[in-house]
């Protein structure tokens, strides 16, 4: 027993010594530096901003907050229903593939894509939400149904018809799980529709991003603030009995009067996505020369900068995780600093990574400092919050050491593996906000996929998509992998979240 | 149990039921719907080109919507998409849009836009001076450009890099940017987070008359020559849905617009005659440094 669990401990140090030497290995390609002559005035103005939020610049404050809300509702039951019927279908390998590169493609990405087959529909906000969390939802149903007790099931499979004995003795029993994941995903959903509204939805981000591009800071927090009050408040604005009202009234928000073609759905599948050489009627050496020049000059050095700064995030995103989690952890704080710590950690993960790399990139200058710096702050909040909360069930002696030696010699080594797992779980995530990053101006793969739209060319932009969804897939497998040869359980993450 | 899924099933199907009758109610009525590419001064989209669509519906008598959208490329494909008809473009964004939409015609321009021209500029520490030879002392340093389709803000200061310098803008300078618009290249360029920019020259005289730039911090380096830019751009099938005759009436009622106010948003001094053919110098530009295929 004692030597079995020495060995499990080593695999995990060795590991997390060979992400810190890949990350230190790193560095000196990453470009870090910092470009502004004076960013100390832009930070004063920055929080100048803060004492004065005013929403008299915007046009149509409570329209945008509307809109945000509607986009998330309907998007998030239109995945949670598709995907609480592809759970039921998970065992099919297709299936699970399928969900697997559709949840790989980042939301943005998504709206960009509808974007160009619905143009300004409601729908293709709708469906940048619905798609990707469907397929997430799919996964996780699945794996809350394939850990749930079948035992009830079982026993009256042979008397009862398939649906009857699934919604009498299957969900009764998960209900509550499918709830508790449900709802946090609809504050996911808030944030996507937030976010989204920098590539054009009419939802908060829309007026937050030209509030940040015009530098009216006042607006800017007047913004931000709503959109933590709106998150904030989730359970008390959230209630089940006013869900059909919410959902009712969604679509005649988010209605406009904007048509769809089915022309244009046409022409986008089998036109404006096919590769130039095959519409030129090029040979297969046309074709080839067309993909290698967009692997070599685009695809390639996007995956080398999107990686470089996901494996740099993610080192600094554990240190985070962490330095912070003692601030909500009842071993370590009394309540009074406790809520102060969940204060802190609320704000900083509720604030979209799009959104703090951007109040970054204004501060710094364009390099991967900020992106890196703003998704370690983003992802080691969440994990920061997990094992908080995780570290509260932990027994302690009553003779247990205080203070430091609390923390290094007892609660660190025992929620090691519980903080890789976590850790692992966010790497692929990481990954797909570096792409997003791109829109931004750091040149990972997003920035390319972001010029190809652009400059209309649809058919670069999905093929640059795929390949992030491709890659995407890789580090999701591989952290598989590595989760499960180290034996780190990741069922507290469905129940923590 | 059961009544917690009628419910979902319930409230599920008025939803659908409500989202069929809302997208019913609001196809009824044929408006023109226009847009513009949102190149500077974002937060006033519909302040300015509110203004423009009253205008239009009273010359036109019928209703005329004017629809913000956040991107060059998200008012091309609008136009591609026939969800507006009618879009104030840049010089390369007209461009690539009539080239998806058949049949679409550059029918106006701003008096302005016949000779339009980029101005280069840098911040002090640069040490760059105006000179009316092109800056070759811009190379290795670092340089924003302004939205990535944008005509004075990419094609064209791309197009003179290339042509003096012999490389690419990313082989010329140490950092290249995309501050997405005219507005935001100016202010990174005075804080500094780039020391060398290309923007439009009207957004320049207009922020420098509202006071928003500090001379002492960035100043303009070089001009381009000129070149045509800006257009009003309509669909082909505008006849077929408003009458024969249409598209002749929009384009009067471009022309006509005098009032001062209205202009501002664009801002023109007035606006003339203009059509496809008086952007090929742009096209062959485009396709030169390869920006359309």
């Amino acid at each position: 027993m004692n030597k079995g669990l020495s060995h499990i401990r080593s695999a995990r140090w060795k590991v997390s010594w060979i992400f810190i030497a890949i990350a230190l290995a790193c560095l000196p390609f990453a470009d870090l530096s910092i470009n502004t002559y004076d960013p100390m005035s832009e930070l004063g103005r920055l929080f100048s901003g803060l004492l004065s939020p005013s929403l008299f610049n915007i046009e149509n404050p409570l329209h945008a907050l509307l809109q945000t809300v509607a986009f998330a509702m309907l998007g998030v039951s239109a995945g949670c229903i598709s995907g609480f019927v592809l759970a039921q279908l998970f065992h099919f390998r297709l299936v699970r593939i399928l969900c697997a590169l559709v949840r790989a493609v980042h939301e943005l990405f998504w709206a960009l894509i509808f974007l160009q087959i619905f143009g300004l529909h409601p729908l293709t906000g709708l469906l940048a939400i619905g798609l990707p969390y469907a397929a997430t939802f799919a996964k996780v149903y699945a794996e809350i149904l394939e850990e749930g007790d079948r035992r009830a099931y079982d026993n009256i499979r042979h008397s009862a018809g398939l649906t009857s004995s699934f919604f009498y003795a299957r969900l009764p029993d998960l209900w509550q799980h499918f709830i508790t994941y449900t709802s946090y995903r609809l504050e996911c959903g808030l944030r996507s529709s937030a976010v989204l509204g920098f590539v054009g939805l009419p939802t908060l981000g829309y007026y937050l991003s030209t509030a940040f591009y015009e530098g009216l800071y006042s607006e800017v927090w007047a913004l931000l603030i709503l959109f933590y009050l709106l998150i904030a408040g989730i359970k008390y604005w959230v209630r089940p009995k006013l869900l059909p009202l919410y959902l009712v009234a969604s679509p005649f928000i988010i209605a406009n009067d904007s048509s769809i073609s089915f022309d244009n759905v046409i022409r986008f599948f089998t036109h404006d996505i096919i590769p130039l050489p095959i519409r030129r009627g090029e040979d297969l050496n046309g074709l080839w020369h067309w993909f290698s020049e967009l692997f070599m000059n685009e695809a390639l050095p996007g995956i080398v900068n999107s990686l470089l700064l996901t494996q740099l995030a993610l080192i600094l995103t554990g240190f985070i995780a962490l330095i912070w989690f003692p601030l909500i952890s009842k071993l370590f704080f009394a309540r009074f600093a406790r809520s102060a710590g969940h204060l802190f950690l609320v704000v900083m993960r509720s604030t979209p990574e799009y959104i703090l790399a951007f109040i970054l990139l204004t501060l710094w200058g364009p390099s991967m400092l900020p992106a890196i710096i703003a998704l370690a702050l983003h992802n080691g909040a969440i994990i920061a919050h997990l094992m908080g909360r995780y570290s509260d069930a932990l027994p302690i002696r009553q003779d247990a050491a205080k203070g430091f030696n609390r923390y290094f010699y007892e609660v660190v080594p025992r929620i090691y593996g519980q903080f890789l797992a976590f850790l692992f779980y966010r790497w692929e995530i990481i990954l797909r906000e570096t792409a997003i990053l791109g829109i931004l101006g750091i040149a990972t793969l997003g920035f390319y996929i972001d010029s190809a739209i652009q400059d209309i060319r649809l058919d670069r932009a999905m093929m640059l998509i795929t390949i992030t969804a491709l890659l995407n897939v890789c580090i999701d497998t591989l952290s598989r992998y590595l989760r499960s040869s180290m034996r780190l359980s990741m069922s507290a993450q469905v129940n923590a979240s | 149990m059961k009544t917690k899924i009628n419910r979902i099933t319930q409230f599920f199907c008025l939803s659908i039921l409500a989202i069929s009758f809302s997208t019913q109610v609001y196809s009824a009525p044929k408006t023109l719907v226009f847009s513009a590419i949102p190149d500077q001064d974002q937060s006033q989209l519909i302040k300015r080109f509110g203004k423009v669509a009253d205008y239009l519906t009273q010359q036109l008598g019928i209703p005329v919507k004017y629809v913000p959208v956040k991107s060059y490329s998200a008012a091309i494909t609008s136009f591609r998409n026939n969800q507006i008809q009618l879009a104030w473009f840049g010089g390369l964004s007209g461009v690539r849009a009539r080239l998806l939409v058949p049949g679409s015609e550059a029918i106006a321009q701003g008096k302005e836009d016949t000779e339009f021209v980029t101005y280069f500029i840098a911040h002090h520490s640069t040490g760059l001076k105006e000179s009316a030879a092109f800056p070759a002392d811009i190379a290795g340093k670092t340089f924003t450009f302004g939205s990535k389709g944008s005509t004075s803000g990419r094609l064209m200061p791309e197009f003179y890099i290339r042509e003096y310098l012999k490389k690419s803008p990313d082989d010329t300078f140490s950092r290249v940017g995309f501050s997405g618009n005219h507005s935001r290249t100016i202010a990174l360029v005075q804080t500094g987070a780039y020391q060398v920019g290309a923007t439009n020259y009207k957004v320049w005289e207009k922020e420098m008359q509202d006071g928003k730039i500090d001379g002492s911090k960035v100043s303009v380096i070089w001009k381009t020559p000129a070149y045509p830019d800006y257009q009003w751009s309509i669909r082909g099938d505008v006849d077929k849905e408003w009458g024969e005759g249409f598209k002749a009436r929009v384009q009067q009622a471009l022309l006509d617009m005098k009032d001062p106010a209205l202009l501002e948003a664009f801002p023109r001094s007035s606006f003339i005659k203009a059509s496809n053919n008086d952007y090929q110098p742009i096209l062959d530009t485009a396709k030169e440094i390869g920006l359309i295929d």
